[in-house]
C-alpha cells in the first residue's frame, strides 16, 4: 500500500535561503508521524509548503495520489488535508462558533451542524463560550479552538504545528490527549513539534530535522530511546 | 433653527461621504491597499446612470427610470472596479506597497482623461462615431433630474429639506443594513472577515483569497455608485472630475473612523458632513463661510492622522503575538 502522503527531496527557500534542504518522509494511514527539531529546523516551513503557502524549490509532496505541489492553498483542504497553523492563528474578532464554521468552509453537505456539535463534544469549554471573540481566550483554549476548526473540514490528515507552544504542562497532557483521540477516530496526523518527549511518546514514525535536514528517523520508542534524542532535546546527559 | 438646518445639510453630506468612503476601507481591510482610483469609480457611476438614461428613457423623467439607473451606474462602476483589479493591481500583488499606490493615482488620472475624451466619442481618435449623440464630457453635463426625488422640497418647521436629501440619506441606510447582513450573516461574509484577519490561515480554511478581494471591489463599486447617483440629483449636473475631491474627502472620511473598519467608514463619513456644515455656518469673521469648508475637512485628516491614528473605532495596531 502506498503512503497517504509521501513527501521527496523536497527543497524550499526563502530568497537565497535554504530553509528546507532536501527532506523526504512519508505518513501512512492511521499513523501519527512526529516531526521534532529546534527553532529553524525547518518543520513549519515543511508543513507549510505542504498546504500551499509556500512553493517549493523542487521535490514532490503526494496526497492520496495527487501532486499538491500544483494546486492552490485553497483548493488542498478539500482533499481531505487540514493545517492547524504555528500560533494557532485563530480569527481573533470572530466568535468561536464563526470559528468553527470558517473550518467547515469548504464543505457544502448537511453534516457541518452535527460535527459542530462533535467538535463541542471534545471541547465542552467552547460550547459554553461559542459567542465569545476568540481573541479574548486564553492559549490553551485557543489551541482546542484552532484544533477544532481544523477537524471541521472532515479531514483524512490532519497537520498540527507545535500544539504544545506556550501551554501549561496540563493543558498540553489535554492536547495530547486529544491527538491520541483523533488518531482512535480515524484521523493521520503528522504532528510538528519541539516538545519531543510529548510528541514521540505518541507516534507510530518519527524525524528529527536539524537546519533543514533529516537525521535521525525511527519508530517514536527507538528515537525516545535514541542516545543522540536524549542528549539533544531531552536535555540528558 | 439654523443648527437643524445645518444638520439635514450635513447628514447628507455625509451620507454621500459615507457611501464612498465603504469603498477605501473593505479594499483596505482586505489588501491594505488605498484605492486612491475609488473617487473615479463613484463619477463612472454618475455617468453610467446618465448613459443608462440617455440609451433607454431619454426625456423621460418618471419615478420608475430611477431603479434601471441605479442598476446601470452600479454595472459601470462594478465592471470598471473589477478591471482595474485585475488589470492594474492583481499583477502587483506581491510588490512593495509604494508600487500599487502610485498605480492607484495613474488609474485615477487614466478613468478622468478617458471619460473626458471618450464620452461622446467612444473611439477616440479612430473615428467621431457617437451611436447615442452623447454630450461632451469636457464640461459639466446635466443629470436627468427624476420625479419624486428632485423637485419642491418639504419645509419642516422651517428646516428646508430636500426630495434627493431623503433619497441620499434612505440609500445609505439601506446600503448600510444590506452590508450589515452581508458581512456578518453569510458564508462569503464570513470569509472576508476571515482573510482580512489572517490571509495565509483564511486560505487554510478553502478561502479564494483573490475572489474575496474581488468581493470587495464590487461592494465598494456599488456603494459608490449609488452614490453617484445621489450625486446627480443633489446638484443636477455631473461631470469628470466630480471623484477627485469627493474621493479624497471620503478617504478622509475612512481614515477618521478607522480605516478597514466598515462602521468606522460610515460614522467617519457622517461626522465629517457634519463637521463641514456646522463649520460654515458657525465660524465666524475670515475662516467662516464655504470657501472655507475644505480647509475643516483636511485640517480634522491631520488632526486625526497626529492624534488617533486608528480613527474613532480603529483598534490600536498591535503586533500579532
Amino acid at each position: 500500500m502506498s503512503a497517504m502522503l509521501e513527501v521527496k527531496d523536497l527543497v524550499v527557500s526563502y530568497g537565497k535561503i535554504k530553509a528546507v534542504k532536501g527532506i523526504s518522509f512519508s505518513v501512512d494511514e492511521g499513523e501519527v508521524v512526529s516531526l521534532i527539531g529546534t527553532n529553524g529546523a525547518g518543520k513549519t516551513t515543511t508543513l507549510r509548503t505542504i498546504s500551499g503557502l509556500l512553493r517549493p524549490v523542487s521535490g514532490s509532496i503526494v496526497f492520496k495520489g495527487a501532486d499538491l505541489t500544483t494546486v492552490p492553498a485553497h483548493d488542498i483542504v478539500q482533499l481531505g488535508l487540514a493545517h492547524s497553523p504555528e500560533g494557532r492563528r485563530i480569527f481573533p474578532k470572530l466568535t468561536v462558533e464563526e470559528n468553527l464554521l470558517l473550518g467547515a468552509f469548504s464543505r457544502k453537505d448537511k453534516g457541518i451542524r452535527g460535527d459542530l456539535e462533535a467538535a463541542y463534544d471534545l471541547f465542552p469549554i467552547l460550547q459554553e463560550r461559542r459567542t465569545q471573540p476568540a481573541g479574548t481566550f486564553s492559549g490553551g483554549e485557543q489551541q482546542m479552538l484552532a484544533m477544532g476548526r481544523a477537524m471541521m473540514s472532515r479531514p483524512k490528515m490532519l497537520m498540527l504545528d507545535e500544539p504544545s507552544m506556550g501551554l501549561s504542562p496540563l493543558m498540553m497532557k489535554r492536547i495530547m490527549t486529544t491527538v491520541s483521540t483523533l488518531q482512535a477516530q480515524g484521523t493521520t496526523i503528522l504532528l510538528v513539534e519541539q516538545n519531543a518527549q510529548a510528541a514521540l511518546k505518541r507516534a507510530t514514525k518519527g524525524y528529527v530535522l536539524e537546519v533543514g535536514r533529516i537525521v535521525l528517523s525511527g519508530t517514536g520508542r527507538e528515537l525516545l530511546e535514541s542516545d543522540d534524542v536524549r542528549k539533544a532535546y531531552l536535555g540528558e546527559d | 433653527m439654523e443648527f437643524a438646518q445645518q444638520l439635514v445639510n450635513g447628514l447628507t453630506l455625509g451620507s454621500l461621504y459615507a457611501l464612498i468612503a465603504v469603498g477605501y476601507t473593505v479594499v483596505y481591510g482586505i489588501i491594505q491597499l488605498i484605492n486612491f482610483a475609488h473617487g473615479e469609480i463613484f463619477m463612472i457611476g454618475a455617468f453610467g446612470a446618465l448613459s443608462t438614461w440617455l440609451v433607454f428613457f431619454n426625456g423621460n423623467t418618471s419615478v420608475w427610470v430611477l431603479p434601471i439607473m441605479i442598476i446601470g451606474a452600479i454595472a459601470s462602476s462594478v465592471i470598471v472596479a473589477v478591471l482595474m483589479e485585475r488589470v492594474a493591481y492583481r499583477p502587483l500583488r506581491s510588490a512593495p506597497r509604494l508600487a500599487p499606490l502610485i498605480t492607484a493615482i495613474g488609474i485615477s488620472v487614466f478613468l478622468q482623461e478617458l471619460v473626458r475624451l471618450g464620452y461622446n466619442n467612444p473611439l477616440l481618435f479612430l473615428s467621431t462615431w457617437n451611436p447615442f449623440d452623447f454630450p461632451s464630457a469636457k464640461q459639466k453635463v446635466p443629470f436627468p433630474q427624476i420625479d419624486v426625488v428632485t423637485g419642491a422640497a418639504f419645509n419642516v418647521g422651517g428646516v428646508v429639506i430636500q426630495r434627493s436629501t431623503i433619497f441620499t440619506i434612505g440609500a445609505l441606510i439601506i446600503c448600510a443594513a444590506g452590508l450589515f447582513y452581508f458581512v456578518s450573516r453569510t458564508r462569503t461574509g464570513r470569509a472576508m472577515q476571515a482573510v482580512s484577519q489572517d490571509p495565509d490561515t483564511a486560505r487554510l480554511m478553502g478561502i479564494n483569497v483573490d475572489r474575496i478581494i474581488i468581493v470587495a471591489f464590487v461592494i465598494g463599486a456599488t456603494l459608490a455608485a449609488v452614490a453617484g447617483v445621489a450625486q446627480g440629483l443633489q446638484i443636477t449636473n455631473i461631470n469628470f472630475k466630480m471623484g477627485f475631491l469627493a474621493g479624497l474627502k471620503a478617504f478622509t472620511a475612512a481614515v477618521l473612523g478607522g480605516i478597514g473598519n466598515v462602521w468606522g467608514a460610515v460614522l467617519g463619513g457622517l461626522t465629517l458632513g457634519l463637521v463641514e456644515s456646522m463649520a460654515v455656518q458657525f465660524i465666524p469673521g475670515t475662516f467662516g463661510g464655504s470657501p472655507w469648508k475644505d480647509v475643516w475637512a483636511f485640517a480634522i485628516l491631520i488632526l486625526v492622522l497626529v492624534f488617533r491614528p486608528q480613527g474613532l473605532l480603529g483598534a490600536k495596531v498591535v503586533d500579532r503575538a
